[in-house]
C-alpha cells in the first residue's frame, strides 16, 4: 500500500521534470533562443564591460551632477512612499476585518489595494505616460499608485494581527471608533508599519531608476541619456553611485528597524 | 427594578442554530454571579449581550433601567461605559505603558477629540495609581504591558475595568489563562471588589470548584439554556453532573462497551 504511493510519486516526480526539461526546450525553440550562443557571448559581454565601463576622470567632473538627480530620486522615492503610506494606512484601516466601518468601504479599499499592486510598476509608468507625458509628475504617480497598493495589503495584515483583543476591550469601553483606532491600533501596529514603509523606500529607490529610464525623470534618464551617447564611463559611474546609495539606505533602515522593533 | 434583566433572550449566530435558547435571570446590586457550563454552552455569548458587544437576538435585557438592545449609538455607549469587561486573554495594548492601558478605561467619559489627544484630568490619573496600588501592581506603572506576566497583566485589566466606575463588571473566563497562584490572586481580587466597591460581579468559570468557593450564586448554563440558577450551596453533584454531562456519558458508554 505504501509501496504503490511512493512509486505513484516517484512517478509523478520523473513526469514533472520532464515536462519541465521539454517546456524549456519548446519555448527556447520558439524564442530562437540558443543555449550555446548565449554561453559563448558571455566572455565577449564580461571583456566589453571590463573595457568600456570604467570610470575616468572625465566622467568624475559629472559626480556633482550626478550627485543632484541622484538625490532628487532618492527624496521622490521617500515622498512617493511616506504620501502614499499615509493614504494605505487609511485604505487599511477600512479594509482590515478588525477595523472595518462598513462591508461596501472595507470592499472598495480591498479592491483598490489589490488593483494597483497586481499592475507592476513598470506597467503603471507606461499608463501613467499616456496621460501625463514624460515628466516628474508620472514618475512620482507610478511609484505612488504601486506602493499604495502594497502597503494596503500590508497594513491591514498587520492591523488584523495587532489588534484583536484590545478593540473588543476598547469598545467595551464605550470608546468612539477614533479612539480605539488612535489609541490602540496604531500605537501596537506602528513599528511594523514602519519597518513596511521603510522596506518600500529601498524598493521604490531602486524602481525609480527603472521608472526614470521609462518617464524621462531623476538618476533614470541621466542614464539612458549617457548611454544613448555611449558615454560609457558615465554610464559606469552613474551605476555605482546608485549600488552604493542603495546599500547605505539599506544599512540605514536596518539600524533604525532595531531601534524601533 | 433590579440592575441587569434579562429576558428571554435568544441568539443565533447562524439561522437555525441557536446558541442561546430563552435565557432568563435577573442580577440585583452587589451580588456576586458564576457562569458555568462546558465549552461552547454560550457563555461568552450571554456575556456579550449583556453590554451588546454581540447583537440580542430575541428577548431583551434591562441594565440600570435601560432598554440595552434598543439604545442608539450614543446610548449604548453611555450603557458600555458603566459596565467593566474583564478578559481571559487580558486583551491590553501590549506595546503601551500599564498606566496607559489603565487610562483607556475613561474613554467613554470623553469625547473623540479628547479621546485621540489622550487628555486625562490629574485626578484621573490619580485614581489610576490608586487602583494601581489597591491591586498590588503601581511599581510597574511604566512598563510595557507585554513586559508583565500573565497574573500581572490581568490585574492591569481589572484596574482598566474599574477606572470606568462601572456598576457591573463582566469577566469572560479571567483565570482560565493562569496559574493557580495567579488564579487565586485575581479571584481574591475580584470578590474584594464586589464587596469593598459594591460592584456587581458576573463571571464565566469553567472550574465548579472555584465558582462555589467565590460566587454567591451561579448560574449553570449547557447547549444555552439555564438548567441551574440558585445560591452556590444548593449547586450539589447531581446538578454539576447534568450540567456537564459526565455521569450519563460515561454510563451510556458503559453500556455499549458492556
Ligand atoms: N462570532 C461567532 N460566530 C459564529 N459562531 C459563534 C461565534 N461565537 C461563538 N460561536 C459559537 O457559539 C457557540 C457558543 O460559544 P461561546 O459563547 O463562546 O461558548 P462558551 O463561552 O460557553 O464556550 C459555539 O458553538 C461557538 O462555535
Ligand atoms: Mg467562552
Amino acid at each position: 500500500m505504501n509501496e504503490t504511493v511512493l512509486k505513484k510519486r516517484k512517478f509523478q516526480m520523473t513526469l514533472l521534470f520532464l515536462g519541465v526539461i521539454v517546456l524549456t526546450y519548446l519555448s527556447a525553440w520558439i524564442t530562437d533562443y540558443g543555449f550555446i550562443s548565449s554561453l559563448e557571448a558571455v566572455p565577449g559581454a564580461m571583456a566589453w564591460m571590463a573595457s568600456n565601463l570604467l570610470v575616468n576622470g572625465e566622467a568624475l567632473g559629472k559626480l556633482p551632477d550626478i550627485m543632484d538627480k541622484l538625490i532628487e530620486t532618492i527624496f521622490m522615492s521617500i515622498a512617493a512612499t511616506t504620501i502614499a503610506a499615509a493614504l494605505s494606512l487609511f485604505l487599511a484601516i477600512m479594509g482590515s476585518k478588525t477595523t472595518m466601518v462598513n462591508r461596501a468601504f472595507g470592499t472598495f479599499s480591498r479592491f483598490v489595494a489589490s488593483l494597483s499592486r497586481n499592475i507592476p510598476v513598470v506597467a503603471w509608468s507606461l499608463i501613467l505616460l499616456l496621460s501625463f507625458g514624460q515628466n516628474s509628475v508620472t514618475g512620482f504617480l507610478a511609484l505612488f499608485v504601486g506602493t499604495v497598493g502594497f502597503l494596503t495589503r500590508a497594513f491591514i495584515e498587520t492591523i488584523d494581527e495587532a489588534a484583536l483583543g484590545s478593540v473588543e476591550a476598547l469598545r467595551a469601553t464605550g470608546a468612539t471608533y477614533w479612539q480605539i483606532v488612535s489609541k490602540a491600533v496604531v500605537p501596537q501596529g506602528l513599528p511594523q508599519m514602519v519597518s513596511w514603509v521603510l522596506f518600500m523606500i529601498e524598493t521604490n529607490i531602486r524602481s525609480a531608476t527603472l521608472v526614470g529610464i521609462l518617464t524621462g525623470t531623476g538618476i533614470g534618464y541621466m542614464f539612458d541619456m549617457y548611454y544613448k551617447t555611449m558615454n560609457y564611463e558615465v554610464v559606469a559611474l552613474i551605476t555605482i553611485t546608485i549600488v552604493l546609495a542603495v546599500i547605505l539606505i539599506e544599512l540605514l533602515s536596518t539600524r533604525i528597524r532595531k531601534v524601533i522593533l | 427594578m433590579a440592575l441587569l434583566e434579562v429576558n428571554g433572550l435568544m441568539k443565533s449566530y447562524q439561522p437555525g442554530n441557536p446558541i442561546l435558547k430563552d435565557v432568563s435571570f435577573s442580577v440585583e446590586a452587589g451580588e456576586f454571579v458564576a457562569v458555568i457550563g462546558p465549552s461552547g454552552a454560550g457563555k461568552s455569548t450571554m456575556l456579550r449581550c449583556l453590554n451588546r458587544m454581540v447583537d440580542i437576538g430575541e428577548g431583551q435585557v434591562f441594565f440600570d433601567g435601560k432598554d440595552v438592545g434598543a439604545q442608539n449609538k450614543k446610548g449604548l455607549r453611555d450603557v458600555r461605559k458603566h459596565i467593566g469587561m474583564v478578559f481571559q486573554h487580558y486583551n491590553l495594548v501590549p506595546r503601551l505603558t500599564v498606566i496607559e492601558n489603565v487610562l483607556h478605561g475613561r474613554f467613554g467619559y470623553k469625547s473623540t477629540l479628547q479621546g485621540v489627544l489622550g487628555r486625562f484630568t490629574e485626578a484621573e490619573k490619580r485614581k489610576a495609581f490608586d487602583l494601581l496600588e489597591k491591586l498590588g501592581i503601581a511599581e510597574h506603572a511604566y512598563k510595557r504591558c507585554d513586559q508583565l506576566s500573565g497574573g500581572q497583566q490581568q490585574r492591569v485589566g481589572i484596574c482598566r475595568a474599574l477606572i470606568q466606575d462601572p456598576k457591573i463588571i463582566l469577566c469572560d473566563e479571567p483565570i482560565a489563562s493562569l496559574d493557580p497562584n495567579s488564579s487565586k490572586v485575581i479571584m481574591d481580587h475580584l470578590k474584594t471588589i464586589s464587596i469593598d466597591f459594591g460592584i456587581t460581579c458576573i463571571v464565566n468559570l469553567h472550574q465548579v470548584d472555584v465558582a462555589k468557593d467565590y460566587a454567591n450564586r451561579i448560574i449553570g448554563l449547557k447547549k444555552g439554556e439555564v438548567v441551574f440558577d440558585g445560591p452556590s450551596p444548593l449547586l450539589t453533584e447531581r446538578f454539576t453532573d447534568e450540567i456537564y454531562g459526565m455521569k450519563t456519558v460515561v454510563e451510556t458508554r458503559e453500556l455499549i462497551t458492556v
